[in-house]
């Protein structure tokens, strides 16, 4: 990867690059759909208390349980007379939340973290990557449920839970990466002509592991989604009247033969946000990756 | 290979030792007082005394943990709040726990490898997109919501099976299976999802090698080409996977058994955390994570046996 | 009747960047008994073409012309017959010794397939003639290697064994592309001698594709020159070395490191310029842009062969070690 950093010729290789990578995904329907989808979910949760009809926690109890393309109630209600429109919009701010806040914090933790031991070695990688290995003796989601449960239940600890719950697995594939970069020739020849650690850090070993770093978030998205509607589901998230996909189907189970339709929206809800963002995250890899076999 | 294997155990234990030390540090992290949830919720200041004595609470922190792992390590992990028997329930649960995680296994592999490879081998046409797309959908789908829904259907409207509860295999087989059926499948979908991306991109990568272009060009029939040559070290590649996975099935086993409402481990996990029983969690963690390192263990085992570059040193060109 | 006889075999590649002509009408025979040469630079299409006669190339290429083998066209023919050919009367021997063999099957395995498949030797049978094909191409302590894996080999010994494998059927034509280039020099010499061996003892007819004129000098009878998809010379070997025509054999020629073939400056005589793309062909002579003698003719039309000296074909307008004809 050469550097026009001196001259500033209109040829840049970074932004051809990036144009060309732009191209390609716009030639995949299906990374297109999922960016759009994943927007959509994305600015529904932000403008959720401008797009829903009702409070998510306003109770009705002359109209609990209604069914669908009831006057005034599009989705119907719930056991508590609540619009299921609504409380799946206000939902949506749960999910959203902690999946790109949970996949932010692992990714802000881990990295640093995986590239100096990747990088530096010495002494302080075996260090850190024993501790991953311990870390990574529990499965991510018992990980987080105890995270959880130590912090005590509400959305943004739960989002913490999950995020820490991320790093272990993200460390060592930042650690993978660096490891494989410190031994490229150009960053070897960045260390012979004096540069600063900083300078090849910033310069040269991360912006050649962005590609990996943003599939690693596309994966971490949707797992997060999901790990959120777990610990609302146990009860270690979110917590009421706030509403949450995870919750909405935890108080279904009660009324699975009454009225499903109360499990199955918000579980669709959840399966498309996740697929959507699954989606995007194959289109990236497939753009980023040329190497993958389709 | 002996001491290749010596080093990975030595390497298990230290991770199993800091690892329940970390569970114990965690388990006494969880707000609230134990001795208050171990008392019976009385509050008297000196029942609770007592109570700490009597469960070692008292002692520093270093101690009690000594003296818990120095049981644990003869099998006796204490006893849980209702005075029974840590190991003894465990020792009853974890078989269902295994049953249901095995059956997933069997079923999302097997799934997940044939449509790997048949994605693989018909790359481009009808199937391999329809493959790929139902492990989309399988990888998307939350599958705690699956399993709610396939109670909605399966056991209340169509009433074909029934919508949780456990029957042992030894008192009635078939029954037993039925229990499990939807739990299974439920649990093994992510899996086979996973498999089935991992198989089909090894397989392609493998169709593309010389190693198989030599192989035609020795006129073999295809089906030994791509049956012998591409899928033999496809399978090496997804046999790791698998044990990548183990994690995700061990907490997916936690959810499926409390919609299902079966007496496996999991669910022994949660109903530990939500009764604040703490004797009881730390055994439970404590056996999740060995469980997970000795999986791992044989996972790595299984890995160098298969591959005979580990197996067998070469002559390192 | 040759046994092998190749007309206009053309090789098409469909890609998303266009259409790329690897090969281009090329036209050969080959004896029985014969060692034929085929040289070139990279990308001029002689391993495209010798993978085409046994199908052996992607479904993105498009191949035409014939080659007749024994009674058959091996470019029309289908895909199941083929597969009796493959291995058993045409064997092929691949460039990459390190990655043609599978690794995770011992080497005693991946020689009775092809036994037990186109003979159909029994196992014991098959293991008995594997340890024999072994010590004929040279592999000291057979016995022990049959068992071995691929990566506990050398690159020349996996080399070695790729022939083996090649000559398990006693094939009538034995296709090698490039098998030294990938080897050290002095296993280079050794497999050389395997194949003169193979040569005299079982009377192979060998296609030898190499890129390195002093290793066809060293072994083939006939040699043949393509250049950017096309066959520009074809003559026996000695008369291609004593007398060669096209400019473009005669620069290879001369850029061969030898004692006193440097310059006034002492460096190599290379010839300018790079092997053209193959997705445009003009409508010229495709060595123009590099030739010395270029002029408006070659520039306009396509050269085609023609005999200008005994069994000595070239495609050239201006052949002839002056620019004038021989």
């Amino acid at each position: 990867m050469s550097y026009a950093e001196t001259t500033p010729i209109a040829i840049n290789p970074r932004a051809r690059r990036r144009r060309l990578l732009r191209k390609r995904f716009l030639r995949r329907p299906l990374a297109v759909v999922g960016l759009a989808v994943a927007l959509a979910f994305i600015l529904v949760a932000i403008f959720a208390p401008w797009i829903a009809p009702y409070s998510p926690s306003e109770t009705d109890f002359n109209a609990t349980l209604a069914p669908p393309f009831t006057e005034g109630h599009i989705l119907g209600t719930d056991e508590l007379g609540r619009d299921m429109l609504s409380r799946l919009i206000w939902g949506s701010r749960a999910s959203i939340q902690a999946g790109v806040l949970a996949a932010a914090l692992a990714m802000l933790i881990a990295v640093p973290i995986g590239i100096v031991a990747g990088y530096y070695r010495g002494w302080i990688d075996p260090v850190i990557a024993r501790a991953t290995d311990v870390l990574l003796a529990f499965p991510f989601l018992i990980l987080a449920v105890g995270l959880a449960a130590i912090l005590g239940p509400s959305l943004t600890n739960a989002t913490i839970a999950i995020g820490l719950g991320a790093v272990p697995g993200l460390i060592r594939v930042a650690r993978g990466e660096a490891l494989g970069l410190r031994e490229e020739d150009y960053v070897r020849a960045a260390v012979a002509n004096g540069a600063s650690d900083f300078a090849i850090l910033g310069r040269h070993v991360l912006p050649n592991m962005g590609s990996t770093l943003i599939v690693q978030g596309t994966i971490l998205i949707p797992a997060a989604i999901i790990g959120e509607a777990v610990l609302s589901f146990l009860g270690l998230g979110v917590q009421p009247p706030t509403p949450s996909w995870g919750v909405m189907l935890s108080d279904a189970q009660s009324y699975v033969s009454e009225a499903p339709r109360l499990a199955i929206f918000p579980g669709l809800a959840i399966f498309f946000c996740s697929l959507s963002f699954n989606l995007l995250g194959d289109g990236l890899r497939d753009v980023l990756d040329p190497r993958t076999t389709r | 290979m002996g001491g290749f294997l010596l080093r990975k155990v030595g390497a298990a234990l230290i991770v199993l030792v800091l690892a329940s030390m970390l569970v114990f540090i965690g388990v006494r992290a969880i707000p609230g007082d134990p001795a208050i949830a171990l008392g019976a919720e009385n509050r008297d200041p000196a029942v609770l005394a007592a109570v700490r004595h009597k469960y070692g609470l008292d002692k520093p922190l270093p101690v009690q943990y000594v003296n818990w792992v120095s049981l644990a390590v003869r099998g006796d992990l204490g006893r849980d709040q209702r005075e029974l028997s840590v190991s003894e329930t465990i020792v009853q649960r974890l078989p269902i726990t295994l049953e249901l995680a095995g059956l997933a296994i069997l079923v999302g592999s097997f799934i997940g490898i044939i449509a790997g490879v048949l994605a693989a081998v018909r790359r481009g046409k009808p199937e391999d997109y329809a493959a790929t797309s139902v492990a989309l959908v399988g990888l998307s789908v939350p599958h705690f919501w699956l399993g709610i829904v396939m109670i909605i259907y399966f056991a209340v409207k169509l009433n074909w099976l029934p919508a949780g509860g456990y029957v042992p295999f030894s008192e009635n087989p078939i029954q037993n299976l039925e229990h499990m059926l939807m739990p299974a499948i439920v649990l093994g979908t992510g899996l086979s999802a996973v498999l089935m991306r991992q198989m089909r991109s090894s397989m392609l990568s493998a169709m593309g090698a010389d190693y198989v272009r030599t192989a035609r060009a020795k006129g073999l029939p295809e089906r030994s080409v791509i049956g012998k040559h591409a899928l033999r070290n496809s399978l090496i590649t997804v046999t790791t996977v698998i044990g990548l996975q183990l994690g995700a099935l061990i907490s997916g086993a936690v959810i499926t058994e409390q919609i299902f409402v079966i007496p496996g481990f999991g669910r022994l996990t949660i109903d530990a955390v939500n009764q604040r029983d703490y004797t009881l969690l730390q055994g439970v963690v404590l056996v999740a994570a060995a469980g997970y390192v000795i999986v791992n263990l044989l996972v790595d085992v299984v890995y160098s046996l298969l591959n005979p570059r580990i197996r067998i040193a070469g002559a390192n060109r | 009747m040759s046994l092998l006889d190749v007309r206009d075999l053309s090789v098409r590649f469909d890609t998303d960047d266009g259409t790329v002509h690897a090969v281009d009408r090329l036209s050969f025979t080959l004896e029985e008994r014969e060692v034929l040469g085929v040289v070139g630079e990279s990308g001029c299409g002689k391993s495209v073409s010798a993978m085409s006669l046994l199908q052996l190339l992607p479904e993105t290429a498009h191949v035409t012309g014939s080659a007749q083998f024994d009674g058959l066209d091996l470019i029309a023919a289908p895909t199941s017959k083929l597969r009796d050919i493959r291995g058993r009367k045409i064997a092929f021997v691949f460039q990459e010794p390190m990655t043609s063999l599978n690794p995770s099957f011992r080497i005693g395995n991946q020689l009775g397939e092809v036994l037990q498949r186109h003979l159909g030797l029994s196992k014991k049978a098959a293991r008995k003639r594997s340890i024999e094909l072994l010590d004929l191409v040279r592999i000291p302590a057979p016995e022990r290697r049959i068992n071995e894996y691929p990566h506990q080999l050398s690159g020349g010994m996996r080399q070695r064994v790729m022939i083996a494998i090649a000559l398990a059927c006693d094939p009538a034509i034995l296709i090698a592309d490039e098998p030294t280039t990938a080897l050290d020099v002095t296993i280079q010499a050794g497999i050389l001698d395997l194949m003169r061996d193979i040569r005299e003892r079982l009377g192979t007819a060998i296609v030898l594709i190499t890129h390195n004129l002093g290793v066809v000098a060293d072994i083939a009878d006939r040699v043949i020159v393509m250049y950017a998809g096309r066959k520009v010379e074809e003559a026996p070997v000695r008369e291609l070395y004593a007398h060669p025509q096209h400019p473009y054999t005669i620069g290879l020629l001369g850029a061969i490191p030898r004692p006193g073939a440097a310059d006034e400056q002492g460096r190599l005589r290379e010839i300018p310029g790079r092997v053209p793309s193959l997705s445009e062909l003009p409508l010229a002579c495709a060595f123009a842009p590099r030739c010395p003698r270029a002029d408006e003719v070659t520039r306009s039309q396509v050269p085609e062969l023609a005999e200008v000296r005994p069994s000595h074909l070239v495609a050239c307008f201006h052949p002839g070690r002056n620019g004038d004809r021989p």
